[in-house]
């Protein structure tokens, strides 16, 4: 597997996010965020607890509509356009959510077949095989059969990965994919994001606070500060921890340690 | 008082499990010591310490702050300093502090006024909602997933069979009790059959059948549609371009509908041989006379009637079950709240429409 570093992804920009201004009733969570995520790189939103990352996601994946701004998927603005084409849109994006998500009363196969059984007409034998073989990739080969609540944590979370890389999705989006995993598993899984990104091209766009995940496996990321309600910077986290002028953002990046 | 320098001596244990009168004489030493400059500390016979002593440390930290005193914490123990800066380091958030108000008779009745006619806007937004699914299932647009709706048929059909069966027997058992027992006095006690029969299949099997169904299919749905809530999984739907009213809702509803009139019938006929078993053994009939006797008071106008009435307590019933479970708050007590309100919201909109549907059949004379 190549190195972060090492990528030249393609320069066109895949999601586009301009003015974006969010909030939940009289409650500002961000204002103005402007950057853009190219396709087929890491973007990593990252930021102290409660800066609204989650909230920047939810508004990416059309669960949350800005109070202001446009956030543009190919070109086109998710939020101005008519609900069957944001639903076309949105399922062009896999997401795996903090605790997987996973629907309690199906198996992880149906899990993962129901996108398959809506939206392609690929009959239910090949629909088994493509179940396994996306469990097999997230290494829960063989429990096709089993609940959600059979298994444990990190294993939902996986296959929440397995359910979001269904339809093959352009893009995939991760909320917290580190929270509550071992460091083990939590390095699986941004070595199997990386895979995703270099085999298949995908564009992922991750939220999380985890440095040594951000390191791993960002190619690009903005800094939302939860005092200002901006994104105090934008870059590769670690020109940002090098180089950044502003000192909230250096600070974080190293730990706490960063001198003014 | 040493100068302008008030020296505080701290001695003995001071844990949050002992005696605490001398956290409360602080209070009394501190508003004595008004002019003071400095605060400094003398603790060499101090004991053991925890929390206990570190909060009267910081409600003397706050006394000097307020009054700029300067606090001098070397004559603490090491330890005691690093906690207590580590509680000052940063600074309260401003706007974070809530104060405890009381609110007054007029406000509290206000806000359960404007609670009470959001929760109406809801209902009503709620039931445009399945209005437009309904039209995008016609338009064959809907997602809908037939293993949900026969999942959703058993849940509120067969699984409900032993409780409604049980509960509406019994009811027909008391009907019959007291028609036997008043109608006897005037030997009009075969009419027993009339009074079990018209009550259960007209009012009672919908209205007994409905109650139990809030209770357990409403209750059901809400908790279950909540706890999808709280856990992402309608997000989950949602992000996939699947309507979580279309699939999720429309065949809750839709499997209530269907399988009210059904229960209701069941229920009727176990009332019927609830007031039979209690008839045949009190007076002096078979239970061959019993059943002539009901058939010949069971018009088809009652029995359209109450499975009419089925109908729409099912839809109620569905109604505010799925609604409360899908306006569900994101947190284990807010499932709670959901369920109670599905049930409570179910059973008063069911007496309701019971009472507005037996002014409208009278006026109708069915």
């Amino acid at each position: 597997m190549k190195p972060a570093t090492d990528m030249q992804p393609d320069t066109d920009n895949h999601i586009e996010i301009a003015d974006l201004t969010l909030s939940y009733g009289d409650f500002l969570i961000q204002q103005n965020l402007n950057f853009n995520v190219r396709r087929g790189e890491v973007f990593v939103v990252m930021g102290g607890s409660g800066c609204g990352k989650t909230t920047v996601l939810r508004s990416i994946i059309g669960l949350k509509s800005p109070g202001k701004g446009q956030i543009r998927i190919d070109g086109n603005s998710i939020w101005d356009v008519e609900d069957e084409k944001r639903n076309e849109l949105k399922r062009n994006m896999g997401v795996l959510f903090q605790q997987g998500a996973l629907w309690s009363s199906m198996t992880l196969a149906e899990n993962i077949a129901l996108a398959l059984q809506m939206y392609t007409d690929i009959p239910d034998k090949d629909i088994r095989e493509i179940c396994s073989l996306k469990l097999a990739l997230v290494g829960l080969a063989g429990f096709e059969d089993f609940y959600p609540n059979e298994i444990s944590g990190g294993m939902r979370k996986r296959a929440g990965l397995a359910r979001a890389m269904a339809l093959d999705p352009d893009i995939l989006c991760f909320d917290e994919p580190s929270a509550g995993l071992d460091p083990i598993s939590s390095k699986l899984l941004d070595d199997l994001i990386l895979e995703l990104r270099d085999s298949l091209g995908t564009t992922v766009i991750v939220v999380t606070h985890e440095l040594a995940s951000i390191f791993a496996i960002a190619d690009n990321s903005v800094f939302l500060d939860p005092d200002t309600k901006t994104q105090l910077a934008t870059g590769n986290p670690k020109t940002l921890r090098d180089e950044c002028d502003n000192f909230e953002v250096r600070n974080f990046l190293a730990r706490g340690e960063a001198r003014e | 008082m040493e100068g302008e320098t008030l020296v505080l001596t701290f001695a003995g244990d001071w844990l949050l499990a002992g005696q605490r009168t001398e956290t409360n004489n602080v209070d009394t030493v501190l508003a004595e010591a008004e002019g003071a400059q400095r605060i400094t500390y003398e603790t060499s016979q101090l004991g053991t310490w925890d929390t206990g002593l570190i909060t009267t440390l910081a409600s003397i930290q706050h006394f000097a702050t307020s009054r700029r005193i300067e606090n001098d914490l070397t004559g603490l123990p090491e330890g005691a300093q690093g906690l207590l800066n580590l509680a000052f380091a940063v600074k309260e958030r401003e706007g974070a502090r809530r104060e405890a108000t009381q609110p007054r008779l007029a406000e509290s009745v206000g806000t359960a006024t404007l609670e009470f006619l959001e929760s109406g806007k809801e209902l009503i937004a709620f039931m445009g909602e399945l209005a437009l699914s309904v039209q995008r299932m016609i338009r064959r647009k809907a997602t809908i997933q037939a293993s949900q709706v026969w999942l959703a048929i058993q849940e509120a059909g067969v699984e409900a069979l032993p409780i409604v069966g049980l509960i509406t027997f019994l009811i027909g058992m008391i009907f019959a009790f007291v028609g036997v027992m008043q109608l006897n006095n005037f030997g009009a006690g075969i009419y027993t059959a009339d009074l079990v029969a018209v009550a259960m299949v007209r009012e009672m099997a919908p209205i007994m059948t409905a109650i139990l169904m809030a209770g357990r299919t409403g209750a059901s749905y809400a908790a279950q549609l909540g706890t999808m809530k709280v856990n992402e999984e309608i997000d989950a739907l949602s992000t996939l371009g699947i309507n979580p009213i279309d699939f999720l809702v429309m065949p809750r509803v839709f499997a209530l509908i269907l399988m009210m009139p059904f229960l209701t019938m069941y229920a009727s006929l176990m009332g019927i041989f609830g007031g039979l078993v209690v008839a045949v053994s009190m007076l002096d009939i078979t239970p061959l006379q019993y059943i002539v006797q009901t058939n010949a008071a069971v018009g088809l106008n009652t029995l359209f009637g109450g499975l009419f009435k089925a109908i729409v307590y099912g839809a109620l019933v569905a109604l505010a079950g799925t609604q409360q479970g899908m306006a569900c708050g994101n947190s284990a007590m807010a499932v709670g709240q959901a369920t109670t309100k599905a049930v409570v919201m179910g059973i008063v909109l069911i007496v309701v429409s019971a009472s507005i549907l037996t002014v409208i059949y009278i006026n109708l004379g069915i």
